[in-house]
């Protein structure tokens, strides 16, 4: 019996040995190769099995062991974040009011919304929104950014001071905003009024009609900012003085060194910031209904965004169905614009 | 001789111009910076003033007074009279604490064994995580509300406690952190006969501290600033968060401008406290722990 084991055991070593010999001249590449990989680390698996002949194999031990660390996590991540998700996807396809019977819909939901007026309204000021938040965000942040990364004079107040509208909560910095620019009695227009001498009449109304989205950009750049200025910070100083000194010697100015060595050297940190703000300004809703709401937050045609209409349509009018089939179509635009900055930054790469 | 003098003299002006380009160059930064700081300060500043002014103070243009001669101390003090603040606070307070706390454990204990261990299945789960960031909390928070509502969460603070302790993010940034760790040490510590619990009780945390800094940074601000959660879970008053409090005294009192803006700097203190604490080991926490990319 013994031997039979030992037999076993050899065979499986010299299978081993021969894989891990062949692997050493080179005779795999790429796919194949990971796969050998793969092989050589089941047979070890086995071997060791084999070894120690008990039924908690070492192996197995281990993964418990990393499975404990894992589990108080990933219980609670599973739980209230992946199936919600699966159900997400599959609540698209259904029509329901939370109470009754569910029906299957098909695509029923999906072609309400090419009529869906509300709908298109939100989805084109979400797109505008976004348009304009995402670059003059960036600019603004890697500026400050560089800026706050040279020796300047009290460097970590300004800091910390283009961190305060980050962490500030939304509900007190757009009350004072709502105050600085008052149509009628805010210090913004006042100034407007008295030292720009622009008529009464014409003083811009900043949270209604077609300034909203405006209101929104500039209140979107000025709160985040700070925020991804941070993370610029951190990709500046991971970058090497010596390209600097080099740059300096070839005779560079400050615009070709920041031309041909700091923004080619960012570029990884550029691509995670716009994926994130575009992620972000895709998911805005408080601030829109802060800024441009009416008294219970109730947003107009022309300061609408998406997930205010997810919102109504599930917690409003509980047709749950619906809501989740435009929360499929803003999942697909981030999606979309996840994959092609990833394939951009892929290709620039090569 | 001559010659050499003037050489002497135009290197010296080569200098001097260079010089005063540098110092042009400080100037205009400085003048950037400072415009910048004014426009994130403003904000906060008329903040602080219209507090302590009366409603007919606070849109005073002609003067312009910081200080009104009579501060209305009284917004402070009338604030938690007109709603129930107190409880609004306690309510917050319990909420960012507990889950500020179990994020930081949860994730980095999960981190540790995607950093650290190998076994059957990382890969896929640690995919399961990173899929999860690029997916705005919007996209399923309808699915999650109907599951927290069968599990008889909805109107609890239960429900924003599982919300939002759990996050892909905690876990991805611990993960990107620890890898950062030299390997050695574990394996010194391996040889030293401890085993995986106190590796990471005893080596990993204690070095983490950066990393754990700027997730409490990031899980406190998030907790004590949400309001799309706790608007759509926390329906009765007294379950309320600052922020739906706040929120609901502005609709109401929409014209107390001095109370409204008394109650706002209340609820900035905590988060900018936390912030000014931990802020030292935040740029330091958000480079090594490679969310930069």
């Amino acid at each position: 019996m013994s031997n039979v084991k030992n037999m076993d055991i050899d065979l499986m070593q010299n299978e081993l040995n021969e894989t891990m010999n062949a692997l050493m001249n080179g005779d795999y590449e790429g796919k194949e190769k990971k796969k050998v990989l793969a092989r050589i680390e089941r047979i070890q698996r086995k071997l060791s099995k084999k070894r120690s002949g008990t039924v908690l194999s070492r192996a197995f031990k281990r993964d418990l062991v990393a499975y404990s660390f894992i589990a108080p996590n990933f219980i609670g991540f599973a739980v209230f974040t992946l199936i919600p998700i699966v159900f997400a996807f599959a609540l698209g396809f259904l029509k329901w009011d939370g109470s009754n019977a569910i029906e299957f819909a098909g695509l029923d939901n999906f072609k309400r919304m090419a009529d869906d007026t509300f709908f298109w309204a939100a989805l084109k000021n979400t797109i505008i929104y976004s348009v304009g938040t995402v670059p003059l965000t960036m600019i603004a942040s890697l500026a400050l950014a560089i800026i706050l990364n040279q020796k300047v004079k009290g460097r970590a107040i300004f800091r910390t001071l283009s961190f305060f509208p980050y962490v500030g909560s939304l509900v007190a910095v757009t009350s004072v905003w709502k105050m600085l620019f008052h149509p009628s009695k805010g210090p913004v227009n006042a100034f407007l009024y008295y030292v720009m001498k622009i008529p009464q009449d014409k003083l811009p109304q900043w949270f209604s009609g077609s300034l909203v989205l405006v209101s929104l950009i500039l209140f979107s750049v000025w709160k985040y900012m700070g925020y991804y200025m941070v993370i610029y910070l951190a990709g500046l100083q991971g970058i090497s003085s010596e390209l600097y000194e080099a740059a300096s010697l070839d005779g560079a100015g400050t615009w070709s060194k920041f031309r041909y060595v700091t923004w080619p050297q960012l570029r990884s940190t550029t691509f995670f910031v716009v994926v994130m703000l575009t992620i972000n300004c895709f998911k805005v809703y408080d601030i829109a209904i802060m800024l441009a709401g009416g008294g219970s937050g109730e947003l107009t045609p022309s300061g609408t965004v998406l997930v205010y209409y997810i919102y109504q349509k599930a917690f409003i009018d509980w047709d749950l169905g619906y809501s989740s089939a435009v929360a499929m179509v803003l999942f697909t635009i981030v999606l979309a614009v996840t994959i092609i900055q990833f394939a951009g930054q892929k290709r620039r790469d090569r | 001789m001559s010659q050499h003098i003037t050489k002497k003299k135009e290197y010296g002006s080569s200098l001097h111009s260079k010089r005063r380009n540098e110092i042009v160059k400080k100037v205009i930064i400085y003048i950037i910076l400072i415009v910048i700081a004014i426009m994130m300060a403003v904000p906060f500043v008329w903040m602080l003033s219209a507090s302590i002014k009366s409603d007919r103070e606070v849109f005073q243009m002609t003067p312009f007074v910081l200080i009104p001669e009579n501060p209305k101390w009284s917004n402070y003090r009338d604030i938690w009279t007109k709603i129930p603040l107190i409880k609004f606070v306690g309510n917050t307070v319990l909420l960012t604490i507990v889950v500020t706390i179990l994020q930081l454990l949860t994730s980095s204990f999960a981190a540790y064994a995607f950093a650290r261990l190998n076994f059957k299945g990382r890969n896929g789960l640690f995919l399961a995580y990173v899929a999860t960031i690029a997916m705005p909390w919007q996209v399923y928070m309808v699915p999650q509300f109907l599951m927290m509502r069968r599990f008889g969460l909805n109107d609890k603070l239960l429900a924003i406690i599982c919300l939002q302790a759990f996050s892909a993010f905690g876990v991805f940034m611990m993960k990107q952190f620890y890898e950062g760790i030299p390997m050695e040490l574990n394996e010194a510590a391996r040889i030293d006969g401890m085993n995986e619990y106190q590796i990471y009780a005893k080596i990993m945390l204690p070095l983490s501290k950066p990393a754990l800094s700027t997730l409490t940074i990031f899980t406190f601000v998030n907790t004590w600033n949400d309001y799309l959660g706790p608007l759509i879970y926390l329906k009765s008053v007294e379950k309320k968060t600052i922020q739906l409090g706040l929120k609901m005294f502005i609709s109401q009192y929409s014209s107390d401008y001095g109370l409204i803006m008394a109650g706002s700097v209340l609820s900035l203190i905590p988060v900018i406290v936390i912030f000014l604490i931990l802020q030292r080991y935040f740029v330091e926490g958000v480079a090594s722990a490679g969310i930069k990319g």
